[in-house]
């Protein structure tokens, strides 16, 4: 039993409606196949960051393959880019970022991430509403997207965190010495309790297993931030993410 | 026992290395010759075995480091001693195997048993003779070369200046010195600055069986890269670009992957190289660049699944190939524990089964075939009844008879060509 090879075709209407028609199809559209395959690749990459290190070449071969998809459901037309407002111009880099896929090697602060796989999943919602033909066939693939959206976010922030966790903190560490003196006894006064957390929090994960990500997470409550100085805000709110990510087990 | 992880001969083709999933170092000597034995020639036994690395933690990154071994490279020998390179996802190791026939028996300040003599009862001054004992061999880990891979290992090479070494990883490759363990030189490093454009990673590498300045390395794209270590200290840009160009009337959404090199192996004589991609294999020559000089299909059957083998994952397995001493015959596996043979001359292909019910020892293997047609004749298989977890990674050649050793799964087998 195997679904058969995609081959580019060039984009039949014909071919949809006699296989819908068909009911048992004996060849898939090519847009459904398509589709799936896009669903099945997404479904790896979130595989991929329950292992314990995702394989960098396979991660970057699926990624590839979903651009590819991509760029082709955007030539045929089939795929809507909704807007974002709150970051502007989308781009179909943004929406599949091997970013998220190379976790363990990640270089730059975490925070702009977060979108992605929210516009991906919208715009299936939006391009399967407007394609009757593959309505029935879709939905539960549609549903996929969706759930593991917000698995994606969760697991993929400890993951990048840690591999963030020496930066952020060498970050955090320079800043405070560039700090004008004014402002030094507030710093102190907010980072002293934090760096208590902090050594508690290393000890703490020395003995503790990796696999509790999702669940911590999800019940820790970040610590509330009430440093006037803004400035050092950013620097607590890193540092923060860092307590929070350190906590999960 | 274990998944067999990694298959290598050493420069005499005396003994054979294999590493495991667990981390164990197995070594195979061949018998030999010898009046009283003469079916023994070429037989294999067990020389040695160790446990090379053991599972790490990366606390940082709250990861487990496996402790597979993903290649074995012997050295050439220059003493009694053996010595060879193993290395899992992070950490390379250099092996010393050596042989103890002769225990030092009459030492003055201890007993036999290894206690420390009271002073007193010391009365006299002998010296220590030398008495044979029970052939032992003894591994011992001579070097350790560790931190200098963020990501996971994939190739070592052995220069042939036999001093340096590299170990390439999925962005970068190493140089090394054998003798020191604290310092590696990057030489070829693809990271993007932003890991955002990541689109292309390095799938394995290896230096140039004679020219110690010359190495190649390939891509996730199908891509070989030949460096000059002479033209800078880091050989980002290559001196050589091997790509052929893509058929557009096979293209599918699954070219990319299908076209990811998973070895790329120098013939003995340096001339050409090989590379494995995941349907077939290709010989290049040195000289020219734009296409492959002979390509070979190794199982062209599957075209036609590779969705589902998408699905399972198999279509990301990674053969290995291997040239057998005179460059001759090339030598790859594939599924069902099948493994080819193509001698490069006569194009003659041949396809062979290493499994317990065709091998029986002595006995000639049965060349085999996977029915592509309707019409499955007798004795042939179909495509659909293939067992796609029994896969042949790794082959070895040995470099100068025709003994093969081929690794499936757990189990080990060595073929020899028959004698009359």
């Amino acid at each position: 039993m195997f679904v058969r090879g995609l081959k580019r075709k060039c984009f039949d209407g014909e071919e949809d409606i006699e296989g819908t028609l068909a009911g048992i199809k004996a060849i898939p559209s090519y847009n459904l196949q398509r589709q799936s395959l896009l669903d099945m690749s997404l479904v790896k990459l979130q595989l991929c960051h329950m292992l314990v290190e995702p394989n960098l070449c396979r991660s970057v071969l699926i990624a590839n393959t979903v651009r590819q998809i991509q760029e082709e459901m955007t030539q045929d037309g089939t795929w809507q880019m909704i807007n974002t407002q709150s970051t502007g111009q989308a781009s179909l880099d943004r929406l599949v970022s091997t970013d998220i896929l190379c976790r363990s090697s990640r270089d730059q602060a975490e925070g702009k991430h977060v979108p992605v796989y929210g516009t991906f999943s919208k715009d299936f919602q939006s391009d399967q509403a407007q394609d009757s033909s593959e309505t029935m066939s879709t939905a539960s693939s549609v549903q996929a997207p969706r759930n593991l959206q917000s698995n994606v976010w969760e697991m993929e922030n400890p993951q990048e965190n840690k591999g963030n966790f020496q930066k952020s903190l060498d970050q955090i560490f320079e800043t405070l010495e560039n700090k004008n003196p004014n402002s030094v006894e507030d710093l102190f006064s907010e980072v002293d309790n934090s760096y208590y957390d902090l050594d508690t929090m290393l000890t703490g994960m020395m003995s503790n297993t990796k696999m509790g990500h999702c669940d911590s997470l999800e019940t820790f409550s970040s610590p509330t931030n009430t440093a006037s100085n803004s400035n050092c805000k950013s620097d607590l709110n890193d540092l923060d993410h860092i307590v929070e990510i350190l906590v999960e087990s | 026992a274990d998944i067999i992880s990694t298959v290598e001969f050493n420069y005499s083709g005396d003994l054979l290395a294999t590493g495991d999933k667990g981390g164990r170092v197995v070594i195979f000597q061949r018998e030999q010759e010898t009046k009283s034995r003469p079916l023994s020639r070429g037989e294999y036994n067990v020389y040695s075995t160790f446990q090379s690395h053991e599972p790490e933690f990366d606390y940082l990154k709250s990861l487990e480091i496996e402790e597979k071994i993903n290649k074995i490279r012997w050295l050439p020998q220059q003493n009694a001693a053996h010595f060879l390179l193993s290395t899992n996802d992070k950490t390379i190791k250099l092996w010393k195997i050596s042989e103890r026939d002769k225990r030092a028996e009459g030492y003055n300040l201890k007993d036999e048993d290894g206690r420390l003599r009271e002073p007193f009862r010391v009365t006299e001054l002998r010296v220590p003779t030398l008495k044979p004992m029970d052939l032992m061999v003894e591994a011992s880990p001579r070097r350790i070369f560790a931190n200098a891979h963020t990501y996971h290992i994939n190739s070592i090479s052995v220069n042939s200046d036999y001093a340096t070494y590299l170990s390439a990883d999925d962005l970068r490759i190493n140089l090394w010195h054998l003798e020191v363990t604290n310092r590696s030189f990057n030489i070829v490093d693809i990271k993007p600055a932003n890991m955002e454009e990541l689109t292309e990673v390095i799938t394995a590498a290896e230096f140039h069986p004679r020219h110690c300045n010359v190495l190649v390395y390939s891509s996730s794209k199908g891509t070989i890269r030949l460096c000059d270590m002479r033209s800078s200290a880091l050989c980002d840009q290559h001196s050589k670009f091997f790509e052929e160009p893509e058929d557009p009337s096979s293209r599918s959404f699954f070219s990319e992957i299908i076209s990811s090199i998973s070895d790329v192996k120098f013939s003995h004589s340096g001339r050409y190289m090989m590379t494995r991609d995941y349907l077939s294999v290709k010989v290049w020559d040195l000289n020219m660049e734009n296409r492959p000089v002979e390509t070979y299909q190794v199982h062209e059957y599957l075209r036609s699944k590779l969705c589902s083998l998408y699905e399972n994952d198999c279509i990301f397995d990674k053969f290995e190939c291997c040239w057998n001493g005179s460059d001759s015959t090339i030598m790859t596996g594939s599924y069902n524990n099948f493994f080819r043979t193509f001698e490069r001359n006569s194009r003659r292909d041949t396809t062979l089964e290493a499994s317990r019910e065709s091998s029986k020892p002595r006995a000639i293997l049965k060349p085999r075939k996977v029915c592509t047609t309707g019409k499955r004749k007798k004795d042939e298989i179909s495509v659909d009844s293939l067992d796609f977890n029994k896969k042949i990674l790794h082959t070895a050649w040995h470099p100068m008879e025709n003994i093969i050793a081929v690794a499936a799964t757990n189990n080990l087998y060595l073929f020899q060509e028959k004698v009359n």
